[in-house]
């Protein structure tokens, strides 16, 4: 025992000695507001999941908070002048935490579990990829079957993640029972609905930017609760603050407020043509729609509903993304102009409106402020409030007129637009169908150069916002708040939690 | 005796595969699709047929069923749908958190009600009992998830006395373990006392009232010696029923308690399935409760037997 505390305190004394400012080792706590799900890149589909490989996997590429791709495991990279193969430079100190070597046979290994493992969730967004070809040890080339523009988007998530291969050769599909990764911290342990429990992984290749001994990640669902942790320390930082717990969380001393907007957006979804329910005024004239987004005030439900601290917006993606289209800005109220729409549309005394929505506080209150909005243009709505799984079911099997529902957003603005509006979109619940839409945003998923798919994007937008199959209300911020001794966190759009460089400094 | 209770244990066996029907048939008939749920924002259909497939969501029901049930015979409960963990070790992580909150729930839910109970009762009709009444009154109507959150405010957040939430395994450190449990055992149990102590000071009344105790008072034995050796012990009986029955309604109370002060227990896995519509962990989870609870009535019923004589001989 002597020996230990000796050794101990010459620890410590050489952590004082050696930095000005100690950053002391300890344990960080994060709550979440959701447990994850199955720990498998290819399995998984949760956001928090995401948080959690923040610090578990490394991925290919990651992004910047003003989503530039840069390198992680991959150090370099080019695409062949016809656009149908990327080359890629790997970083040759790496290693997985069961002590398996990172090198171009392992990515080629993970890109064909992805796509081949049944259980895959990973299959789309990998699916312009043919083939792989190694290099060399740390040089691989992937070929595609088409130029595909957002395949680095893709690996800057979990598409891109890579696992140990010989940890998945043994446990299959069972992988995410025990995941080796080759990220900064090392799983240790998880009880479901408890806690995730990740440790330092020593030969981390960035190891010097890891400040922390562990990190566990608590899911903790009620948002009052979490900030109560927050307060009285029984946790480190939370994610996902409400917005109505922005006030009180910014009046208390030791605790910091960061924020970013999201990725995604909330709107309302219509029924164009899926199913017979589909044939009715709303799903027929896009007139209908438009003066319903006249009678909308988005700026005021940003400050009734979220107190001012989301984002109005009126596109796919929000006003700062450098995707949007700033010459459809979002407009402020017209009654006015919704009531001549209903006119010319047929209805000069109005119509109603059946609203599927959530059956959770936030949406409901969102449509209620819609509701009675829209009344005052001559627009009836009844609101029919849905548990989550029912409506997306019912949404998905077109029996609906108009639903609230969202998308948490992807990096590539391909992610936003391309499954929803193009004709054969996997997740076009509406139905919407537009050649020129269809054409604009496949030509997007081609373009090599930004400018020449931002006017895509452009053209594509001013044709879906004429036709509103998805009217857009709102952009989600993340909010984090945190114990005032955690320094150097970085807000990034995407809200996930990135630990490099982050110390703890009492 | 033991007759008896093999007699109770062969209507037990039925009575639990009612239920497993009842519940299985029950959550087939919600609407909204556990693939969907768990595809989640990515919805592709060729991955959402393989693993209806794979859990066989696309057989007929009774054929789900027999599937489900010939495995839980053997012990088999199935696989989560979200984590993909089995479900019998899902619940084996779970159940000594929650017969820990149970039991410390049931300590707090017992030393307070009885008392309270026999001095009420005891004291009829004086301050002591009326302090007594109004006090379990509010103990009945305080929903549970409001008392949760305000202690966390006050005891947590500002005082700092006890953790606002989370869990320590007993085995890993015994005070902190009690320490994290004192607040929701004390907000399950103060629900439970009041019910307690109202039955208690009933049952009370009328055995005070019964001839027994009067010969009792009559032979000169002190108030003491009448209340506890005499009248409360008959009182028991169906305190005894009661306290089994409360066990049922402290899992119940335990779904939200446990939401609230994040404890992962069996009542914080079901309400996550169910939104999840996980159904394996589901059906799981109330087909134990279900044996948890007749196996409680059961005990009940053994209780019986030792505290009255007249059952034995029969």
């Amino acid at each position: 025992m002597p020996h230990l505390n000796t050794a101990l305190i010459a620890a410590l004394l050489g952590a004082t000695a050696l930095s000005a400012t100690p950053a002391i080792a300890k344990d960080l706590r994060i709550a979440l507001q959701s447990d994850a799900d199955v720990l498998d890149p290819d399995q998984s589909r949760t956001f928090v999941g995401r948080i959690v490989y923040a610090s578990l996997c490394d991925k290919l590429v990651d992004i910047t908070p003003d989503l530039e791709i840069v390198p992680q495991l991959a150090t370099s990279w080019s695409t062949s002048e016809d656009g149908l193969r990327v080359t890629m430079q790997l970083r040759e100190d790496v290693l997985f935490h069961d002590g398996t070597p990172f090198d171009a046979d392992a990515v080629a290994r993970n890109i064909e579990r992805s796509q081949t493992l049944e259980e895959s969730r990973r299959k789309s967004e990998l699916a312009s990829i043919t083939g792989t070809e190694v290099l060399g040890e740390y040089e691989i080339a992937l070929d595609l079957a088409g130029p595909d523009a957002t395949l680095m988007a893709q690996l800057a998530d979990r598409a891109g993640m890579i696992m140990s291969p010989s940890a998945f050769d043994e446990t299959g599909v069972d992988f995410g029972l025990n995941p080796i990764c080759s990220g900064p911290f090392a799983f240790e342990e998880r009880v479901a609905q408890d806690r995730i429990v990740l440790t330092k992984f020593d030969d981390y290749w960035n190891a010097d930017a890891i400040h922390f001994d562990s990190v566990t990640f608590l899911p903790i669902p009620d948002t009052t609760v979490r900030l109560a942790n927050l307060q009285s320390g029984d946790i480190d930082m939370l994610e996902r603050l409400a917005a109505t717990d922005l006030a009180q969380a910014e009046a208390d001393d030791g605790i910091v407020v960061d924020s970013a907007v999201s990725l995604g957006y909330q709107g309302i979804t219509f029924n164009l043509g899926n199913g017979e329910r589909g044939d009715n005024p709303w799903g027929n004239d896009a007139r209908l729609r438009q003066a319903l987004s006249y009678a909308i005030d988005r700026e005021a439900i940003n400050q009734v509903v979220f107190d001012g601290a989301f984002a109005p917006g009126n596109q796919s993606f929000p006003p700062t993304s450098p995707w949007y289209n700033s010459d459809l800005p979002v407009e402020g109220r017209d009654v006015e102009r919704a009531r001549e729409l209903l006119a010319e549309a047929g209805y000069p005394d109005g119509l109603e409106l059946e609203v599927q929505v959530p059956n959770t506080t936030v949406p409901l209150q969102l449509m209620q402020v819609v509701q009675a909005m829209a009344a005052e243009a001559g627009i009836d709505i009844s609101i029919v409030s849905k548990e989550f799984a029912t409506l997306l079911a019912d949404q998905s099997a077109g029996d609906y007129t108009a639903s609230q529902v969202g998308w948490s957003g992807r990096v590539d603005p391909d992610g936003n637009n391309h499954q929803f509006a193009t004709t054969d979109g996997g997740i076009n619940d509406s139905r919407f169908s537009d050649p020129r839409v269809d054409e604009l945003l496949n030509a997007a998923r081609v373009g090599t150069t930004f400018e020449a798919r931002k006017a895509a994007y452009d053209d594509a937008m001013a044709i879906m916002l004429e036709e509103l199959p998805r009217l857009f209300l709102y952009h989600q911020t993340w909010i984090w708040a945190y114990d005032d001794a955690l320094q150097g966190f970085v807000p990034y759009p995407d809200g996930m939690i990135r630990l490099e460089g982050v110390t703890w400094e009492e | 005796m033991l007759l008896f209770l093999l007699r109770r244990i062969l209507i037990a066996v039925p009575t639990i595969f009612l239920i497993s029907i009842f519940v299985f048939l029950l959550q087939k008939l919600l609407p909204g699709d556990p693939l969907l749920v768990l595809a989640g924002e990515e919805r592709d259909p060729e991955v959402l047929e393989f693993l209806r497939e794979k859990y066989r969501l696309n057989d007929p029901i009774w054929r789900q069923y027999l599937a489900w049930i010939g495995n839980a015979l053997q012990g088999d409960l199935g696989i989560s749908l979200r984590t993909n963990q089995p479900v019998t070790e899902l619940m084996a992580e779970k159940l000594p958190v929650t017969i820990q909150l149970a039991v410390m729930s049931m300590i707090f839910a017992l030393t307070i009600g009885i008392p309270a109970g026999i001095l009420s009762a005891v004291k009829k009709g004086t301050a002591t009992d009326y302090v007594a009444n109004v006090v379990a009154l509010s103990g009945l109507s305080i929903p549970n998830f409001w008392l949760g959150i305000m202690l966390i405010l006050l005891v947590s957040v500002k005082w700092q006395l006890l953790p606002a939430s989370g869990y320590v395994p007993l085995s890993e450190d015994f005070g902190q373990s009690i320490r994290t449990m004192i607040m929701p055992a004390f907000v399950l149990g103060t629900a439970l006392a009041a019910t307690l102590m109202r039955h208690t000071r009933s049952s009370m009344l009328s055995v005070l009232s019964a001839d027994y105790v009067r010969t009792a008072r009559a032979k000169g034995l002190t108030e003491r010696v009448v209340v506890l050796r005499h009248a409360f012990r008959n009182a028991l009986t169906p305190i005894v029923t009661l306290t089994a029955l409360l066990f049922g309604e402290l899992v119940a109370g335990a779904v939200l308690t446990e939401q609230i002060f994040t404890i992962p227990g069996f009542g914080k896995l079901v309400v996550d399935a169910v939104f999840n519509r996980d159904y394996a962990v589901v059906q799981g989870i109330v087909l134990v409760t279900a044996v948890g609870f007749i196996a409680m009535n059961l005990v009940a019923d053994m209780l019986y037997f030792v505290l009255n004589p007249r059952l034995r001989g029969q």
